[in-house]
């Protein structure tokens, strides 16, 4: 464990030494802020004309503000995550650093869960520039804090999982460009895909439904924590990893 | 140390490597010799751990690459070709990096990290980012990098390429200073190099096994006789080059009398001697006792490049290139 906690924080640095990170969340604060202040601009509006007919709604910050913008940072993270994972093994391949890596008395799994809970770490660093908004809603409103808590975990597990897919894809070819546009392509897919079947109610309908991405941060977002969905995560995660390791010792075999 | 059995590398569809065999004792610095894609770097990357055979077996200090990879990678520091950098680290920041990923304790860090780069010479570039780094020092974090941990075996894939003459010399004087403690293996296409540092040399071309021996043993087998650059003046009148290639060919030892050049005067030729004499003495004495001037008299010797085309160079020629390996190998 001690070597994946050398390999992660090496990672972090890598990431902050370099514009990207700063970029990325700079980036996500920028959206999110803008997903921000539709959501209450469009809460109060509400809350206004419902005072104005004089009629009683039911007002809900978490309901109205907070859940469709847990959906909205899910979505954004879709396009930030294949930036992280770039360069996570392709810029090794290129520099020839993967060899120093391979050559050192760690083991493979070691380098791939300290990369990845380095990304991870990122990710958690740029999902943590929506705090600032959600501390807003805080201080101004009595929002409800276990929905918003278990949403993030949601974010957090999706993040995860496409940080695991995408660290295979690195694993893949030398080029980061290509690294973080196929993996782009596959995380717009794995959200594309309840589209797809939205109408369809076959067997076969369901499976490919089951594997999209966000039906299963839709129960996240209204704060419901399902043990079928975090498993889900759980296994897409160990599934990546188990695959990026795979790959890994493949570069070993053609090199 | 090192113990290489019947090892091949196979890729889809080149054999890199080719049934070879040799041992490295403790503590000997090995130059390991072949032309650019000779298998060089493929022999090294599997000591290291970094590719896996394809048949054969290779031991490093007692432990099997493919059994027990982890432990022969504690043992081993690794030179790459490309010194594997993080352009975004600073020098000391990077060896710390690589130090407790190669297993020292945070308690020792710092010390080790003080040592290999005084060693190294990299103590006035420790705060700079390696990005900004020339050829030259980066060549020497690598090699830092390779002996933090001190391991009991370097290996060093040409770890002189690139560097300007002074840094070369400089490089070559550290790999000796490291002898002794370590078992060195470094790879190289430049002869000199080996001629200084190495004790023994393992020459492999298209994936074979060439020759192995000790550098003086492989220089005198190979040398037996001597050759010889005169260049002779006449004092008197000009000189008729027939009559002084006779003069030469009589004097005992010579095997064979071979005309270089001839311009105003001077004519140079290139002697060789029958196999063990020595025929510098006679030669001057010849020249002189018949009148003429000595200009230059100086052996030519065959060098380790010239027995190095010879070997890598015989398979062409040579219908049957398994019968020369034997040859040397015998």
């Amino acid at each position: 464990m001690k070597n994946v906690w050398i390999i992660c924080r090496k990672e972090l640095k890598s990431y902050f030494a370099s514009p990207i990170a700063y970029l990325l969340m700079a980036f996500f604060a920028l959206i999110f802020g803008f997903g921000f202040f539709t959501a209450t601009r469009d809460f109060v509006r509400f809350g206004f004309m419902a005072q104005m007919q004089g009629r009683d709604m039911p007002m809900s910050v978490n309901e109205q503000v907070i859940r469709p913008l847990l959906g909205f940072a899910s979505t954004v993270a879709l396009f930030l995550i294949p930036m992280i994972t770039m360069r996570l093994f392709a810029e090794e391949k290129k520099s020839g650093t993967i060899e120093l890596l391979m050559t050192s008395p760690v083991r493979d799994w070691e380098i791939i869960l300290g990369k990845w809970l380095g990304a991870l770490l990122l990710y958690l660093c740029v999902l943590g520039m929506s705090a600032i908004n959600i501390a807003l809603l805080f201080a101004f409103g009595k929002p409800d804090w276990k929905p918003i808590l278990v949403g993030y975990l949601g974010l957090i597990l999706q993040g995860g999982t496409l940080l695991a897919i995408g660290a295979f894809i690195s694993t893949t070819t030398k080029n980061q460009i290509i690294a973080g546009g196929v993996t782009f392509f596959v995380c717009l897919l794995l959200w594309l895909l309840s589209w797809f079947t939205a109408f369809d109610s076959s067997g076969y309908g369901q499976v490919v439904n089951y594997l999209s991405i966000v039906t299963h941060f839709e129960g996240f977002a209204k704060g419901v924590l399902d043990s079928k969905d975090v498993i889900f995560y759980l296994s897409m995660i160990f599934f990546g990893l188990f695959i990026t390791s795979r790959s890994m010792e493949s570069l070993r075999w053609r090199a | 140390m090192i113990k290489v059995e019947g090892l091949t590398k196979r890729y889809a569809r080149t054999v890199a490597v080719n049934n070879i065999s040799f041992e490295v004792e403790k503590g000997q610095i090995v130059g390991f010799l072949g032309p650019n894609g000779a298998g060089k770097t493929t022999t090294m990357r599997i000591l290291t751990c970094f590719l896996p055979p394809t048949a054969g077996t290779a031991t490093v200090a007692g432990f099997d690459v493919l059994e027990n990879p982890h432990e022969v990678k504690k043992r081993i520091g690794y030179l790459p070709e490309t010194p594997p950098l993080y352009p975004e680290m600073e020098v000391s920041e990077y060896l710390t990096f690589v130090g407790r990923l190669k297993g020292i304790s945070s308690a020792d860090i710092a010390r080790r990290v003080g040592e290999v780069e005084e060693r190294c010479a990299i103590g006035d570039v420790r705060n700079k980012l390696i990005s900004k780094l020339s050829k030259g020092y980066r060549q020497r974090v690598g090699l830092a990098q390779a002996i933090i941990h001190n391991p009991d075996v370097l290996i060093l894939d040409e770890p002189t390429a690139g560097l300007d003459p002074k840094q070369i010399i400089e490089t070559r004087e550290l790999i000796k200073h490291l002898a002794g403690d370590h078992t060195i293996i470094l790879s190289t296409h430049i002869l000199p190099e080996v001629e200084h540092s190495c004790q023994r040399v393992v020459i492999i071309n298209q994936g074979k096994l060439v020759a192995t021996d000790s550098v003086e043993n492989l220089t005198n087998r190979l040398r037996g006789a001597e050759s010889v650059a005169i260049e002779v003046a006449s004092s008197n009148g000009p000189l008729e080059p027939h009559e002084v290639q006779q003069r030469l060919e009589q004097v005992s030892g010579v095997s064979r009398v071979l005309p270089r050049e001839a311009r105003e005067g001077r004519l140079s030729f290139e002697v060789e001697s029958l196999s063990g004499r020595h025929i510098r003495p006679e030669l001057a004495r010849a020249v002189v006792n018949a009148g003429w001037n000595l200009n230059e008299l100086r052996a030519v010797g065959l060098s380790l490049e010239e027995i190095f085309l010879q070997l890598t160079g015989s398979e062409k020629k040579n219908a049957e290139p398994a019968d020369a390996e034997k040859e040397v190998i015998a």
